[in-house]
């Protein structure tokens, strides 16, 4: 019941959300996107005459007042319609899907092997004052302070380069692996810090004492206790840190030369291909949206306590 | 059980010279002593700081992180404890030795079930399936007297009460039948009805062939349980021997103090035969502070709304001392709070001076503010980590408009009104002990001129000598300013002895209020007569009895 009000609401937010930033992004490309037409006709070095200019104008409706614009802009992205590319010439909604695989893999394993890292490192660290700990805590300071672009550069020379461990680019499994590293490391290193920082004012809790005057070990005090309640605000930063996932795919696609969204997106914006850059804003925050849900379901599951939509 | 002669039973603990020191840190106990006998109930008994709690967890293979431990002999049942490695402290842990810990509240994991917390010892001693380990649970809380154990056993620990939480505990901590249960100030954090009820549950399970050692600061609690008494400072034991010898004729000057105070807390005839009786009005003038017909009801859990005062009157005089007793969660603190205008209540008035509080505009609010203060239970919450004592006390003096240069004197002035130092101004409130820290609470509440103080269990976060000690310059303050005094307490001991009325709550209503004597020598509501019956006595014999 408590899941149910919490999904209802958050769609209801979510379709909020979606209108939002559809609105700001047709206030954004009206005050700044240049001349639309001329954009659609392939830009300025195109030279399309003032009679094709005009004809396009009618025929995109741009020359209609600014309401009616906005009026069937929203309700074409209401009935699912997100138009057609500027630049590529093919419906968005079918680039889209195309690319969007290879960016869900690349995000969901870096995901994926963030949380695992951190859980990992902080788990093992958190509560212990060893040289371990020093160490970790030095080398996150490092990867939290090091802009995407350079670890991914250093990353490449390191160990494409020099090494000659790793394939430079491409599209295979063993190409994966840098840029998944590219765009978890930073990621693991702020979650494990707030874990540890988590756990290590769990592991002071009465309960924690308690459990060890049980004669529980070490690993299922800390496995079977601490880390529950470390989970909650892991989860809550991990859904704010997704934005951070997203805006590195784009640098790392680019670094690697890889296929998907980040590619199309740093694509669409140079060309001024707005259709294109609408549906992918758009997507970003569905998928926000549909990551927060998530969030705040698992934080109900993990902390019955509080969490009431 | 089957010895047929009554052969010298050799003893389940043996502590012989045991030390123990962190880091480089001077030792926190030395040279500490004693055996426990089968079935025998030894009580360590300390202020905070005297080491008795790190004597019990020294038992354990716990006494902290970075703990040097020595002795001449530390065995159980037997076996030397010197030479256990961290998997055979967890075998002793887990079969052998039972431990409830201090604090009730916060002891039992709040994300899992009351019910996995007790299964937990039993699957880490291991035998039993999963079911059979459900049932043993459940018939453990039975053991335990918590009443529909199916129920409890489903449910999340904030969904019990203190007394509830703290029998959970004792039941995870005899799961698998350990031979010896240490429990650690079992009773500190409970109402003095509750209080009872788990001493009568320790002093039952006892009676079952265990050995206990009980760790108290409150001699009155132990004088229930104990065979022998070892009371410890500064991390020595100054003297041990039989609950009698020590209670009837305590040999050591500490020992004597401790009894004193416990005695002047709990004990027959306390009060101090002070003015403030005197001071109380003849002529029928507006009281400072009344509660008129108060209610006030929250949306509780699962939407149902829970009243937590129920149509309560109450009048506080010039000059008058009202003690406000009640178990947790009897609408004691919302009550107040609506008498001091941080709630509204959803019906009756709230008048100070005689002029409804929702009337006055909000200048004169904040003005009448200053004529009552509070001291709360643990001040140094309440104060500003960073300030030191001269500025806590230089705040409400600046806004009494005190000018700069005289502020010094007058914060002087303060710390000696509460018989503290002068010299204590440049200190941070970390630095000071939990006594001192109370004074400065007091110094910082006198220094705006209240008519009246509200002390919102002002001494049970204290140890009980300095209780007195607070206590007895609350009633001199009172007497000397003419203060009236709103006293609330769960511990009827404390209140009897500052009170001229005396008024108590039960579930939200107000159930008597009458003279403190009255009160004590014809109780009128059952629930009255129930925490009379509760005052834990120094008296061994008639404990037993109760």
């Amino acid at each position: 019941m408590r899941f149910v009000r919490i999904i209802l609401w958050r769609l209801l937010a979510g379709v909020g959300v979606l209108w939002a930033a559809a609105s700001i992004t047709f206030v954004a490309m009206n005050v700044t996107g240049g001349d639309t037409a001329i954009a659609i006709l392939g830009g300025p070095e195109a030279l399309p005459t003032a009679e094709i200019v005009a004809q396009v104008r009618a025929e995109y409706g741009l020359d209609q007042p600014l309401p009616v614009q906005y009026a069937r802009y929203i309700g074409r992205l209401a009935t699912g319609d997100l138009g057609e590319s500027y630049r590529l010439r093919v419906p968005v909604a079918g680039a889209i899907a195309e690319q969007a695989g290879a960016t869900v893999r690349l995000a969901l394993a870096a995901g994926a092997l963030a949380l695992l890292i951190a859980v990992v490192v902080a788990s093992l660290t958190a509560g212990r004052e060893t040289p371990a700990r020093a160490a970790v805590s030095g080398a996150e300071l490092v990867l939290t302070a090091m802009p995407t672009f350079v670890l991914g550069l250093l990353l490449l020379f390191l160990l494409s380069f020099q090494l000659r461990l790793l394939p430079v680019a491409g599209e295979g499994g063993a190409a994966l692996v840098l840029p998944v590293g590219t765009l978890a490391l930073p990621l693991a290193a702020t979650m494990a810090q707030v874990l540890r920082q988590e756990l290590d004012a769990i592991l002071e809790q009465p309960f924690i004492l308690a459990a060890r005057t049980r004669g529980l070990g070490e690993a299922a005090v800390r496995y079977g206790h601490a880390l529950r309640h470390a989970l909650v605000p892991l989860v809550t930063l991990f859904g704010h840190m997704f934005g951070f996932l997203l805006g590195g795919a784009i640098i790392t696609e680019t670094l690697f030369a890889r296929q998907g969204i980040g590619r199309l997106m740093a694509d669409a914006t140079a060309a001024t291909d707005i259709p294109m850059v609408v549906g992918i804003t758009l997507l970003v925050a569905a998928s926000y949206v549909i990551v927060n849900l998530v969030v705040d379901l698992l934080t109900a599951a993990i902390d019955p306590r509080g969490a009431t939509a | 059980m089957t010895i047929a002669f009554p052969a010298p039973r050799a003893p389940l603990v043996e502590v012989d010279r045991l030390s123990v020191a962190f880091g480089d840190a001077a030792p926190v106990l030395s040279e500490v002593s004693f055996t426990v006998a089968p079935g025998e109930c030894l009580a360590l008994v300390g202020e905070s700081g005297s080491g008795k709690s790190v004597t019990a967890r020294s038992l354990i293979g716990l006494a902290g992180q970075g703990a040097r431990t020595a002795a001449g002999r530390l065995a159980f049942a037997g076996d030397d404890l010197l030479g256990y490695r961290e998997r055979d402290w967890g075998a002793l842990r887990r079969r052998r030795i039972g431990f409830v810990l201090q604090d009730a509240l916060g002891s039992l994991d709040p994300l899992r079930t009351v019910g996995a917390e007790i299964e937990e010892p039993l699957r880490a001693a291991g035998g039993l399936t999963r079911a059979e380990r459900r049932e043993r649970a459940i018939e453990l809380l039975r053991a335990v007297h918590v009443p529909e154990p199916e129920l409890r056993a489903r449910q999340h620990p904030r969904q019990l009460s203190g007394g509830l939480r703290q029998r959970a505990l004792i039941a995870a901590a005899i799961a698998n039948d350990p031979a010896l249960l240490i429990a650690d100030e079992p009773t500190t954090a409970l109402d003095a009805a509750v209080q009872a009820q788990i001493l009568a549950l320790l002093r039952d399970l006892r009676s079952r062939d265990g050995a206990l050692i009980v760790v108290s600061h409150d001699l009155a609690v132990v004088a229930q349980l104990a065979d022998r008494i070892a009371v410890m400072r500064h991390g020595r034991i100054v003297e041990q021997g039989s609950a009698a010898a020590i209670l009837g004729d305590p040999r050591h000057d500490y020992t004597r103090a401790l009894v004193e105070a416990a005695a002047a807390i709990h004990g027959a005839r306390p009060r101090v035969a002070a003015a403030p009786t005197a001071v109380v009005p003849l002529t029928p003038a507006a009281p400072l502070l009344a509660a008129e017909g108060v209610s006030k009801t929250y949306p509780g859990a699962d939407r149902r709304p829970c009243t937590v005062v129920s149509e309560v009157s109450l009048a506080l005089h010039a000059g008058e001392t009202i003690g406000l007793v009640g178990a947790s969660g009897s609408g004691k603190t919302t009550l107040t709070r609506m008498l001091l205008g941080l709630e509204v209540p959803d019906a009756g008035v709230v008048r100070w001076s005689g002029d409804d509080w929702r009337d006055l505009p909000a200048r004169e609010r904040r003005t009448r503010r200053r004529d009552v203060q509070v001291i709360f239970q643990d001040p140094l919450a309440s104060f500003d980590p960073r300030y030191t004592v001269r500025r806590v006390l230089d705040e409400p003096l600046a806004l009494r408009g005190v000018a700069r240069g005289e502020r010094h004197d007058r914060a002087a002035a303060l710390l000696g009104l509460v018989r503290l130092d002068a010299g204590l101004l440049s200190r941070r409130p970390i630095e000071l002990s939990g006594g001192q820290r109370q004074r400065v609470a007091i110094a910082r509440a006198l220094a705006l001129e209240p008519r009246a103080l509200i002390c919102d269990e002002p001494v049970s976060a204290l140890d009980v000598s300095v209780q007195a000690e607070v206590l007895a310059l609350l009633d001199d303050l009172k007497a000397r300013l003419g203060l009236a005094c709103l006293f609330i307490s769960h511990d009827l001991g404390v209140v009897r002895r500052v009170s001229d009325r005396i008024a108590v709550m039960h579930e939200g209503r107000l159930v008597e209020d009458g003279p403190a004597d009255r009160l004590f020598a014809a109780p009128a509501h059952p629930y009255t007569r129930a925490l009379l019956a509760a005052i834990p006595s120094l008296d061994p014999m008639r404990s037993a009895h109760a």
